[in-house]
C-alpha cells in the first residue's frame, strides 16, 4: 500500500449527497479480476455521454462537459470534496480502487458510509470527516478560487487552506500508523498468530459444531 | 454483571486481541465468498505465498454474473465467464467447506444459500465481500459486508481488524396489517431514519412485530439494515430461529444439538440492556411502501404522492430531490398509484425466498399481467427455492400470468448479467437499491414488497395490495 504522509492537492468539489458506490464505479466494471485500471471508469455514467463497457477505449468516448470532474480547472485533482453519506451502498472495494487509480489521495466529507470508509484505508486513500459547516466553507472557497489546493498532513491530523486556516480531523491510532508507513495489515495481524490459534482452540472445544 | 445487548455478547465473544485505541482482532467463523469480490483477494494470497487460515470456514457460490436462462448455453459474456471460472479455480486450489458452482442444484444467491444450508448459525461472526451480508444477522449472528482487502485478510488470518459500533434498537410493536410485510417495515424504518441513520451502529430489531416474523421476513429486514447505513442488523434467537436451523445440512449434529441450543438461547439482549439509540415504530401504522426516488430513503406510502422538492428547507436535500425526480421522470405531486411501470423484478437477496414467492403468487393467482408491462422476471434465490416453488406449483401460477420463471441468481438487482432495464424503463422491483443506473443505465427503480410488485404487474401501475 502507498504510504500517506503529507499531500498538497487540487480540490474537486462534488456537490451532491448520498453518492453511492454504484455511481463511483458501475457494476459492469466489477467483472475485472484485477485491482488496477479502474480510474478511467470512475463515475462512468456521470462522466461520459455514452454507455461504458469494459474494454472500450475511454480516450475516444464523448465526455459530459457538465460533470465537475471534466472541468479543465479540476484536471489533476487529488482531493475530492463531497457531501453527506459519501460511498453508501455496495461494499465494492472497486470504488476506492477507482478513486485512487484516478489520482485522488483523499476524500473530505461531513460523513461517509461505514464499509466504504473502511475500504479507503486499505488503499492509501484517506477519508476525512469535517463538520458540515467547514465542508460548506471549503465548497465555497473551492468554487470561488481556481487552483484551490488543500494541504493534508496526516501526522498532524490537519487540513490547511491556502489562507492558512487549519482544521483537525480524527483517525484511530492503528489506521494512522498503517497509512503513514504504508503497512500491509495482514503482516501486522499475523504477529498475533499465537493468540488467534489459542482463541480458536478454545472455541473449538466450547462450540465444536462450528468446526465441521 | 451489567446487562448486555445481543451485539455486546456477539462482539465480546469474538475478540482475539485488543489494542489501546480500541481496535480489535475479531475472529471470523464463517466466510461466504462469491465471484465478484474474491479474485483479487485470492490473487493477493497467492502473491504473498499464503494459505487460507481455515478453509473449512469458507462457503462459496457463483451468483452475480450467472445468467438466469439458457443454462445449457453456459455464460456467454466472456469476462463474466472468466470471473466465474476464476472462482472455480480458486476454490479448487485453496479448498472450502462447500462450493455451489454455476448450475449446481444448491447454487444461488450467497445470502439465500448460507442460511438454507445451515452454514449460517446463531452466535457466529459471518463476513462476505458483499454489503448485504447483514442478512445473516436474522440468526443472531454478527454479520457484515467487507471489502476485498478484508476478504484477503480473513482468508489469511481468520480475523478482521475492527472497531466496535454503537448499538441501536429498532423496536416495532403491534400487528402488521394483512398485505404488509417485512419489506415494508424495512422501507418504513429507512424512510424514518434515512440511509445514513444507522451509520456507525449495529441495529437490533425487536418488538412483538419482529418476533412474529418468519426467518424469511427477518432476513429481509436485516438485509436492508445496510440501506439504513448499518453494516449489521440483528434479531435475537427464539423458537422460530431454532426451528429453521434444525436439520439443515451444516447445522449441528444430533449429539451436539442440545448444547448448541443451550448456548444459542443466551443470544438475546438482557433485560435492561442500554442502547445508544432507540427508534420505535407501530406496526399498525405501516402501509405498503413504494420508493419514488434514487435512494431507499426516498420512500412513501402506496397512498402517498411524489413529494415537492421546493418544500425541502435544506438546499442539498432539495437539489437531491430535484435530481431524483429528473432522473425518475416524475412530476412532484403525482399520486404513487398513477405511476405506470414497464417491467417487474421479483427476486434478489432481499426477496427471493420461498415465502416471498408464495406471497407474490397468492396475489396473482388466476390473473394475467397487464399488456403494458413488457416483462415480469421471477428469479428464485437458489436452486432449492426453485425446486420448492415448483413442488408447490408456484412456477405454474407465475407462467400462467405471463411472468417469466428463471434460474437462480442476483439477476436484475444489480444487472451484472444480461437481465437489465433499458434507459428510461420503469421497474417495480423487490430488490434493495434504487440508485441511478443500478438495474441498468438510465433505468428507473421503485422498491416494493413481492406482493406489491406482483400486484403492480397485474394492474400495470402501483396499487394498494391491501385492497387489490
Amino acid at each position: 500500500m502507498k504510504a500517506f504522509t503529507t499531500v498538497k492537492g487540487l480540490v474537486c468539489p462534488l456537490d451532491r449527497a448520498n453518492v453511492d458506490t454504484d455511481a463511483i464505479i458501475p457494476k459492469q466494471f466489477l467483472k475485472s479480476i484485477k485491482r488496477s485500471g479502474f480510474g478511467p471508469n470512475l463515475f462512468d455514467e456521470w462522466r461520459y455521454l455514452d454507455h461504458g463497457e469494459p474494454g472500450m477505449d475511454n480516450s475516444v468516448r464523448p465526455v459530459n462537459p457538465d460533470f465537475v470532474l471534466n472541468f479543465p480547472r479540476y484536471a489533476g485533482a487529488q482531493v475530492l470534496l463531497a457531501r453527506e453519506n459519501f460511498g453508501c451502498g455496495s461494499s465494492r472495494e472497486h470504488a476506492p480502487w477507482a478513486l485512487e487509480d484516478y489520482g485522488f489521495r483523499a476524500v473530505i466529507a461531513p460523513s461517509f458510509a461505514d464499509i466504504f470508509f473502511n475500504n479507503c484505508y486499505k488503499n492509501g486513500l484517506l477519508p476525512i470527516v469535517l463538520p458540515a459547516d467547514v465542508v460548506d466553507q471549503l465548497f465555497r472557497e473551492t468554487e470561488a478560487n481556481e487552483g484551490y489546493a488543500l494541504t493534508i498532513d496526516l501526522a498532524a491530523q490537519t487540513v490547511t487552506t491556502p489562507s492558512g486556516a487549519s482544521f483537525g480531523f480524527d483517525i484511530t491510532a492503528h489506521r494512522k500508523h498503517c497509512l503513514l508507513n504504508g503497512l500491509d495489515e495482514i503482516g501486522l495481524t499475523l504477529q498475533h498468530a499465537d493468540a488467534i490459534r489459542a482463541y480458536e482452540a478454545k472455541r473449538r472445544a466450547e462450540q465444536p459444531w462450528l468446526y465441521r | 454483571m451489567t446487562a448486555q445487548t445481543l451485539y455486546d455478547k456477539l462482539w465480546s465473544s469474538h475478540v482475539v486481541h485488543e489494542e489501546a485505541d480500541g481496535t480489535v482482532l475479531l475472529y471470523i467463523d464463517r466466510h461466504l465468498i462469491h465471484e465478484v469480490t474474491s479474485p483479487q483477494a485470492f490473487e493477493g494470497l497467492k502473491l504473498a505465498g499464503r494459505q487460507p487460515w481455515r478453509n473449512s470456514s469458507i462457503v462459496a457460490t457463483a451468483d452475480h454474473n450467472t445468467p438466469t436462462d439458457h443454462w445449457d448455453e453456459g455464460i456467454k459474456d466472456p469476462i463474466s465467464r472468466q470471473q466465474v471460472e476464476t472462482l472455480d479455480a480458486n476454490i479448487k486450489h485453496f479448498g472450502a467447506l462447500a462450493y455451489f458452482p454455476f448450475k449446481d442444484r444448491n447454487q444461488g444467491i450467497v445470502h439465500v444459500v448460507g442460511p438454507e444450508q445451515g452454514a449460517t448459525l446463531p452466535g457466529m461472526t459471518v463476513v462476505c465481500g458483499d454489503s448485504h451480508t447483514s442478512t445473516h444477522g436474522a440468526f443472531a449472528a454478527l454479520a457484515h459486508g467487507i471489502g476485498t482487502s478484508e476478504v484477503e485478510h480473513v482468508l489469511a488470518t481468520q480475523t478482521l481488524v475492527a472497531k466496535k459500533s454503537k448499538s441501536m434498537l429498532v423496536r416495532v410493536d403491534g400487528q402488521l396489517q394483512p398485505g404488509v410485510t417485512a419489506k415494508d417495515i424495512a422501507l418504513a424504518i429507512i424512510g424514518k431514519i434515512g440511509t445514513a441513520g444507522g451509520t456507525g451502529y449495529a441495529i437490533e430489531f425487536g418488538g412483538s412485530a419482529i418476533r412474529a416474523l418468519s426467518m424469511e421476513g427477518r432476513m429481509t429486514l436485516c438485509n436492508m439494515a445496510i440501506e439504513a447505513g448499518a453494516r449489521s442488523g440483528l434479531v435475537a434467537v427464539d423458537q422460530i430461529t431454532l426451528d429453521y436451523v434444525k436439520g439443515r445440512p451444516f447445522a449441528p449434529s444430533a449429539e451436539q444439538w442440545e448444547a448448541a441450543v443451550a448456548y444459542w438461547k443466551t443470544l438475546v439482549s438482557d433485560e435492561g440492556a442500554q442502547f445508544d439509540a432507540v427508534v420505535e415504530l407501530k406496526a399498525e401504522d405501516i402501509a405498503p411502501q413504494v420508493t419514488w426516488g434514487t435512494s431507499p430513503e426516498m420512500v412513501t406510502d402506496v397512498n402517498g404522492r411524489v413529494p415537492n422538492p421546493a418544500e425541502q428547507a435544506d438546499p442539498v436535500k432539495r437539489e437531491g430531490y430535484q435530481r431524483a425526480l429528473n432522473y425518475m421522470g416524475l412530476a412532484a405531486g403525482t399520486p404513487i398509484q398513477q405511476i405506470g411501470i414497464d417491467k417487474v423484478f421479483i427476486g434478489s437477496c432481499t426477496n427471493s425466498r420461498i415465502e416471498d414467492l408464495r406471497e407474490a403468487a397468492a396475489v396473482i393467482k388466476g390473473r394475467k399481467k397487464a399488456d403494458s408491462v413488457k416483462l415480469v422476471l421471477v428469479v428464485p434465490g437458489s436452486g432449492n427455492v426453485k425446486a420448492q416453488a415448483e413442488a408447490e406449483g408456484l412456477d405454474k401460477v407465475f407462467t400462467d400470468a405471463g411472468f417469466e420463471w428463471r434460474e437462480p441468481g442476483c439477476s436484475m438487482c444489480l444487472a451484472m448479467n444480461a437481465d437489465r432495464l433499458e434507459p428510461g424503463e420503469r421497474c417495480a422491483s423487490t430488490s434493495n437499491r434504487n440508485f441511478e443506473g443500478r438495474q441498468g443505465q438510465g433505468g428507473r427503480t421503485h422498491l416494493v414488497s413481492p406482493a406489491m410488485a406482483a400486484a403492480a404487474a397485474i394492474a400495470g401501475h402501483f396499487v394498494d395490495v391491501r385492497t387489490f
